[in-house]
Order: C-alpha cells, then structure tokens, then sequence
C-alpha cells in the first residue's frame, strides 16, 4: 500500500497541478480554454471529460505498451482515445444534453487535445498502469482547475453570473453604473485570463523564473 | 522659469539617495526631466543625441492637439445646447460646459495612466516612462462624450497594464495604447459606444445647460445614419436640420470628442509636420488610401449601399479618418519605421478604414480597426523592405 502512495507517485499526481501544469507551463490544450470557457459549467464537464478520457486512455497504453509496435503506436493510440471520447460524447448526450449541445464540436476534438497524445507518448508508453493513471488524473486536474478559474472570472464578469446564477445582475448594482464586459465573452479575453494565471503563477515560483 | 528651476534645485537633495522622499524618487526625476532638459550625458561610448529628446517630442504632440480638444470641447456644449433648442447660449456657456464636460475624462486618463506608470517604475526601479503623457490626452479625445468614467478608468488601466506594461514600456508596444483603450471599450461595452444617444451630452453640470431635449432630438451620428440607410438621405444635425458639408469640414457634427474638426486637426497636422515630428509620409498615404478606395467603391459598389456611394470627400471628413491618420497613424512607435514601409503601412490604413466602413454595416467607423490591424502588420512590412533593399544591392555587388 505504501508502494502505490510513494514519494514518486505523488509527485507525478500532485506536480501536474502547479509546477508542469499542462495548460500554463506546458502551453498545451489552449484551444479548447479560449472556446469553452465562456461559462463555468461547460468548463467543468469539459474538464471532467478531459481528465476522465486522459485517465483511462493513459491506463490502456500503458497495459498494451509492450505489445504496442513502434512505428504504429500513434494511431493505436488514437484509436484508444477516440473510443473513450465517443463513450464520453455518447454518455453527456444521454445525461446532460444542454451542456453537450454548448461544448458542440469541443467534445469529439478532445481527440486532437495534445494534452491527451502528450501524456500517452511521454509517459503512459514508459509506465506501469498505477503510475499512468495517476499521472493521467493528475494532468487531467490540472487543466480542469485552468479551465474552471478562467470560466469563472468570464462567467462572473461577462455575463455577472456564476453557474447561471446572479451575481451582479441585480437592479440595485446596474443603478450604480456598473455594465458587464462583452469582451469577457470574446476569445480574446480567455487568452489574457489564461495570461494573468501564468504571471500569477511564476511570480510564486522562483524556480519557474528564467534568469 | 528660473525660479522652478531653482525651487527643484532646493527640494531636490531629499530624493537622492539618503533623504526622506527617496521612495518618489523616481516621480521627481519624471518630473525635473519633464520640465527641463536634463544636462547629463552619457558616461561610456560616443553617442550622437537628437537635440530634442522624447519628453520634449510628446510635449509638442500634446501642443498639436490642443487645438483639436479645445474645439472638441466647445462642440460638445454646442451640441448639448442645440439638443435642448438653445443654441444661441453664446460662447461661454458653450465652452465652459464642454470644458466641465471633458475635464473629468481628461483628469481620469491622465491619473490612472500616469498612476500604474508611476507604480511599474517605482516598483522596477526605473525612470519614469513619458509616453502616457500623449496617450492619456488622446484617450479622453476618441471616446465618446458620454462613456462613464469607471469604464473610462478600467479600459486605461487595462491598455497601460496589457499593451505596454507587458511588452516592456514606452516604445515597445505593438499596438498604439491609446486606439487599444477604445477598442477595449467598444467590443467590452458596445452600447456605451456606439449606436445613437451617446455622442451629445444630456444632462446639464452645476446647473449649466439645464432644458428639456426638443422633440425632434436625434443622436446618431452622420456615419451612423448612413450606416443604417439604404437610400441616399440628406444627413441630418442632432435637432433635425440637414447637416451641410461645412458643418461636417468645421465640426458642428456629433462624434468622438475631438474627432469631428477637420479644420482643429489640420492645424494640429500642420504644427507636427512643421516641427517634422509627424511623417507627412505616412499623413499623406492614408490620405490617398481613403480616396483611392473610396473611388474604387463609388465605380464598383452595390448602388443602394449608401455608405459605397458616398464620394470620397465625404469619407475623409466624417469619423475618426482626420483624426486617426494625424495623430494615430504617425504614432513612431506601432507604425512602420522604413520610409518606403511608411507608404505601404498609411495606404493600408486608409484603404482598410473605408472597406471596413463599406462592407460591414456593424462598424460604421473603420479607423481604429484599420490602424490596430496595420499595427500587426508594421514590422512584416519593415522586414520586406529591408530584406527587398538587402537583396537589390547584393544583385547589384554581383554583376558587377
């Protein structure tokens, strides 16, 4: 038991959340944090779906990574992934249309999330199945958390909602002058978010700051 | 003069280091160097200074554009007056409610502005960066006369913050800050600036100006009337009466603060050109982009697209063009720095301004959209007219 919860281990489940963030160290899986993170719950499904699809895909490549031919594990890999992405798609129409609807397309390209081939390729295809998991959560976490405060800050100050419920969008708050920020829905506006998250961050870290 | 000079002489051993003020040290250098030349030189090396320095170049920006905001301000008590029928107010009370009217934008720009410079150089022990000083007059001038003054603060800090802060201060910015602020306003808060009730002041300040709006009150602006019609219409003032072509060359039309003057600009592209501060290159090519477009439109436009008909004359006159090719356009910093790329970078700018007027009725006024796109595009023209003059005088080493 000791074993499953090393030094090592949670290293590689706990590093993902800040210092190898894939979103604001690594620069990976920008796309989809500019499109779905005009409001928090797309976000959160979003995020969960990522993590849940990251965990698993990591899980089975690592299982059949010695059996794996070198020259064809891209597309083995996709395959893996696109299957866990149409179980995904195929459970959040079932269970929660609305949202599905929002996220649209963004669901089926979490195939081309680099996130996903960058976890399978570095890590899943070198570690045992315990290890890929964890890290597979780990990485799948750490880009929720980006997507959730980005939402969060464009939900709240766009549309003065929070999980669509008001927050500012209150009579006694519009008398005082104070307007929503249309550009807080726009593209745009996520990227400086996702901008402020990783000065925020390296002003924290000193060993992040290059000399 | 020389008793300022010998007042900062006094004061200024308590910012050095050891006296009590030295935490604002770097304000006071902003300060001292803001009114006076500084007589250091430089300590290694052989440089050759320009005999005027920046400080001194932003000082007659800010000269050439006086005349633009003093019209400005009297336009808008003129306007104000005519939406409440009282135009013959006279001049005082026209001025002095437009002066009251601007003069809160003008101090919120310059404060929030010149605050988070203040804050980044102190905190980086640096000197203070002059380049507010022309950002934090232009901004009050391309916004409209009611835009709130808490949005007004939040698009300043954010351009300062985001536009020149992060690429590293004063000359190293991609996009001019000033355009950048109104364009933070206008896609964050469209209906503070744009359509049609926000470019005449309504209410009255300090009990100046005080009347009901006449019934016939319309507040669009030309640009803006044109963009919603199909036929030609006559253009109408903001009390109902046809609007004449010297009304729009003088400036008795609603728009921007300092924007609607033909004439005020001219006297302010004159002074930049005569100090030679402004490149009359890139004045000129936006110029004959916005013509040279505006024909085209006029030959091969739809011919119920009233804003494609309109002649070219017209195109300069109305909006930001005037305001935006003097003052905008020739910004030294986010504008191209070759003079052959200063030909190309001013047509775009022109030509960009009327097709975005032309061909999308959801923004009657091109200029900022027109000059923030040509801002990206600066250095790529820069680079192929260097690489071009590279390669035109290799061929010319070799055949020989």
């Amino acid at each position: 038991m000791s074993q499953l919860f090393s030094k090592k281990n949670k290293d590689v489940f706990f590093n993902p959340f800040n210092i190898d963030n894939p979103v604001t160290v690594q620069v990976l899986g920008i796309c989809s944090a500019l499109a779905v993170t005009a409001k928090l719950e797309p976000a959160i499904v979003m995020g969960l779906s990522v993590t849940v699809i990251v965990a698993f895909a990591n899980v089975i490549i690592s299982l059949l990574r010695k059996t794996i031919p070198n020259r064809i594990r891209i597309i083995v890999q996709l395959v893996v992934v696109a299957a866990l992405v149409t179980i995904v798609s195929e459970v959040l129409k079932a269970y929660a249309y609305d949202v599905s609807v929002q996220l649209s397309v963004y669901v089926g390209l979490i195939i081309t999330n680099c996130i996903l081939m960058g976890r399978l390729e570095a890590f899943a295809m070198q570690n045992a199945p315990w290890e890929s998991f964890l890290d597979g959560l780990g990485n799948g976490i750490g880009y929720a958390m980006i997507l959730i405060v980005v939402a969060f800050f464009r939900e709240l100050l766009g549309a003065g909602q929070i999980l669509g419920f008001n927050i500012l969008n209150y009579d006694c708050i519009a008398n005082t002058g104070y307007m929503n920020n249309g550009l807080m829905l726009m593209p745009p506006m996520a990227l400086i978010i996702v901008g402020c998250v990783i000065w925020v961050q390296r002003a924290r870290n000193k060993e992040m700051q290059e000399q | 003069m020389k008793a300022l000079r010998n007042y900062l002489d006094k004061i200024k051993p308590n910012f050095e280091e050891g006296g009590k003020l030295h935490a604002f040290h770097s304000v006071f250098d902003g300060f001292e160097s803001f009114m006076f030349v500084p007589s250091t030189t430089s300590k290694s090396g052989t440089h050759i200074h320009d005999a005027i320095d920046s400080k001194r170049i932003m000082s007659i920006v800010v000269i050439a554009l006086i005349p633009a905001l003093l019209f400005g301000m009297y336009n808008v008590g003129y306007q104000h007056f005519l939406a409440i029928g009282q135009e013959n107010a006279g001049f005082l009370n026209l001025f002095g409610y437009g002066f009251l009217a601007v003069l809160p934008k003008i101090i919120v720009s310059y404060v929030v502005g010149l605050g988070i410079e203040f804050i980044v150089a102190q905190w980086k022990n640096e000197e203070i960066q002059e380049g507010f000083l022309v950002s934090g007059i232009l901004i009050p001038m391309i916004v409209p006369i009611d835009c709130p003054l808490w949005i007004l603060a939040v698009a300043t800090a954010f351009s300062v913050i985001f536009v020149k802060e992060i690429f590293g201060g004063t000359g190293m910015n991609v996009f001019n800050v000033a355009l950048m602020t109104r364009a933070f306003l206008f896609f964050g808060y469209p209906s503070q600036m744009s359509g049609d009730v926000v470019w005449v002041a309504k209410g009255s300040i300090f009990g100046l100006g005080e009347g009901t709006l006449v019934d016939s009150f319309s507040g669009a602006t030309p640009l803006g009337q044109i963009a919603t019609t199909k036929a030609e219409v006559a253009i109408h003032a903001i009390n109902g009466s046809t609007a004449s072509l010297s009304d729009m060359f003088f400036g008795f039309i609603p728009g921007s603060i300092g924007e609607t003057s033909v004439v005020a600009i001219a006297i302010g592209a004159f002074i930049l050109l005569w100090t030679g501060i402004g490149s009359w290159k890139t004045m000129v090519s936006v110029f004959v982009g916005g013509i040279v477009m505006g024909l085209i439109f006029n030959q091969f436009g739809a011919a119920d697209n009233f804003m494609a008909q309109m002649p070219w004359y017209q195109h300069l006159m109305l909006g930001g063009f005037c305001f935006g090719a003097v003052f905008m356009a020739t910004d030294p910093v986010t504008s191209a720095r070759t003079e052959t790329g200063k030909y190309i970078f001013g047509f775009l700018v022109g030509a960009m301004a009327i097709i975005i007027r032309v061909l999308n009725p959801g923004y009657p006024e091109g200029m900022m959209l027109a000059i923030l796109l040509m801002n990206i595009f600066a250095p790529l023209i820069d680079y192929y007219v260097v690489q071009s003059n590279t390669t035109r005088r290799i061929k010319r080493a070799i055949n020989k």
